[in-house]
């Protein structure tokens, strides 16, 4: 059984998996990291969204044998310290939820895309959170969140621009 | 859903990798981005006995200018190849239908390589291929050998590579200048495949197209080149132009019937989106 050198939210994990170990299954049943939840199981709806060395992945199409060597960023590891990241903030002040299944991935969608873009239009919100989806809210709320996010974000002075 | 069970090798050379894969025989898979292959194996429609994972391959993502081609390592990954400064300057349509790939997620991890080896015929980036007379580098144990595009595609997710070869670059001539182009693409939700899609180039000669280039995406079990649109476009000017020439779109492909429509819908898709696609590339 190979063994794999993760780090996951800034702790290093050594483990033995099975190559046909999914990372969601390894992040939420080997680690406990159960914030990442698993959606669709067919790629689509994006709720297991993490990083990997800082960029947005489906953590249910990537095996956990590759994430051996790299940096994984959950839900659980923004707002270290016990505080709240100010995407958690924004989603949770705009009401960007209702059941909060996807939530986890769309914060995460929403990171990636502020990476690249810190002040996005709507509708570039709306194209980078296309491979996420919500059957709740209709969107509207999220749109505004994040928009509210990346505003806070940019303010002068912050330092914590990306997770 | 779990995959079942199989033997994992990650190769960290082209030649490992193309032993390893000659070792595994038949049944082996290879892994690129995986975004294709993962939710194949997690359903179980795939059970190879053998996953060769190329993600530590780092050599095959370089995109690099050959002349009067470039050469696309087989794991570029989608969102590298759509910001490459050379693939939007001399290779545009690439570019272009690669934005429209899925997602960021999937387009993160995704490989133009593995997309064309997939050979999904609702995948948009085979009809990419077709039309800019790419040619695919294969390499096996046995040697290199180059296939055009045109003879790549031979079945539903199927193509002419033997079972120990690996696809290891994509040769995509450049496009001169005065080439307009679009992909045009239906589907029922952003990131979804497409029901229909068009990928098309027209190089303009004052008001008229003097040539074109049209091949569609999920209107068989291969991509399709639309040869009678390229040849009816020539000289047209006008949408009324394009739409008559679009008209024969369809002519002689054979759309499957699904859940997302019937063969006969594909077939008025076609001619409209090839009619849009036509408009949009002429600019």
């Amino acid at each position: 059984m190979p063994r794999i050198r993760v780090e996951v939210d800034g702790t290093t994990y050594e483990d033995d998996v099975e190559p046909r170990l999914l990372l969601v299954h390894y992040l939420r049943e080997r680690l406990g990291k159960v914030g990442t939840p698993v959606g669709c199981d067919t790629s689509n709806c994006g709720a297991c969204t993490v990083l990997m060395d800082g960029v947005s992945v489906k953590s249910c199409s990537v095996l956990a044998v590759q994430a051996d060597g790299r940096d994984v960023t959950t839900v659980e590891g923004l707002g270290a310290g016990g505080g709240t990241h100010p995407m958690q903030r924004a989603f949770h002040e705009e009401h960007a939820l209702q059941c909060g299944y996807c939530t986890p991935g769309m914060i995460m969608a929403s990171l990636d895309l502020l990476r690249e873009n810190a002040d996005p239009s709507e509708d570039e919100v709306r194209e980078g959170l296309e491979g996420n989806l919500c059957r709740c809210t209709g969107y509207q709320n999220i749109v505004k969140a994040v928009r509210r996010a990346a505003g806070e974000m940019r303010e002068p002075g912050r330092q914590e621009v990306t997770p | 859903m779990i995959p079942a069970t199989f033997d994992y090798v990650r190769p960290t050379s082209v030649d490992d990798a193309c032993r390893a894969l000659a070792d595994a025989g038949e049944d082996a898979k290879v892994l690129a981005g995986g975004q294709s292959l993962m939710p194949l194996l997690r359903m179980r429609l795939a059970i190879p006995d053998a996953l060769i994972d190329l993600d530590r391959l780092d050599g095959l993502r370089e995109i690099r200018d050959d002349g009067d081609s470039l050469v696309i390592g087989a794991m570029a990954t989608h969102h590298q190849v759509m910001r490459d400064p050379l693939v939007r300057e001399h290779a545009p349509l690439l570019a272009r239908a690669t934005e429209t790939v899925a997602d960021p997620a999937v387009r993160h991890r995704g490989t133009f390589g593995g997309s064309v080896a997939h050979a999904d015929p609702a995948g948009d980036l085979p009809a990419v291929a077709l039309a800019l007379d790419a040619v695919l580098v294969v390499r096996s144990v046995r040697g290199e050998r180059e296939i055009p595009a045109s003879e790549f595609f031979v079945d539903w997710m199927t193509t002419s590579m033997e079972p120990d070869e690996l696809l290891v670059g994509v040769r995509v001539p450049k496009m001169g200048s005065g080439w307009g182009v679009h992909y045009e693409k239906f589907h029922r939700t952003a990131q979804a495949w497409a029901i229909v899609g068009v990928a098309c180039a027209v190089r303009r000669n004052g008001d008229g197209v003097e040539e074109a280039r049209v091949a569609l995406t999920n209107m068989g079990p291969t991509p399709v080149r639309a040869h009678s649109v390229e040849v009816a476009v020539r000289g047209a000017g006008s949408e009324d132009a394009f739409r008559t020439a679009a008209a024969q779109a369809a002519a002689g492909t054979e759309p499957p019937t699904d859940l997302h429509g019937s063969s006969e819908y594909r077939t008025h898709l076609a001619t409209v989106l090839t009619a849009r696609a036509l408009a949009a590339a002429v600019g």
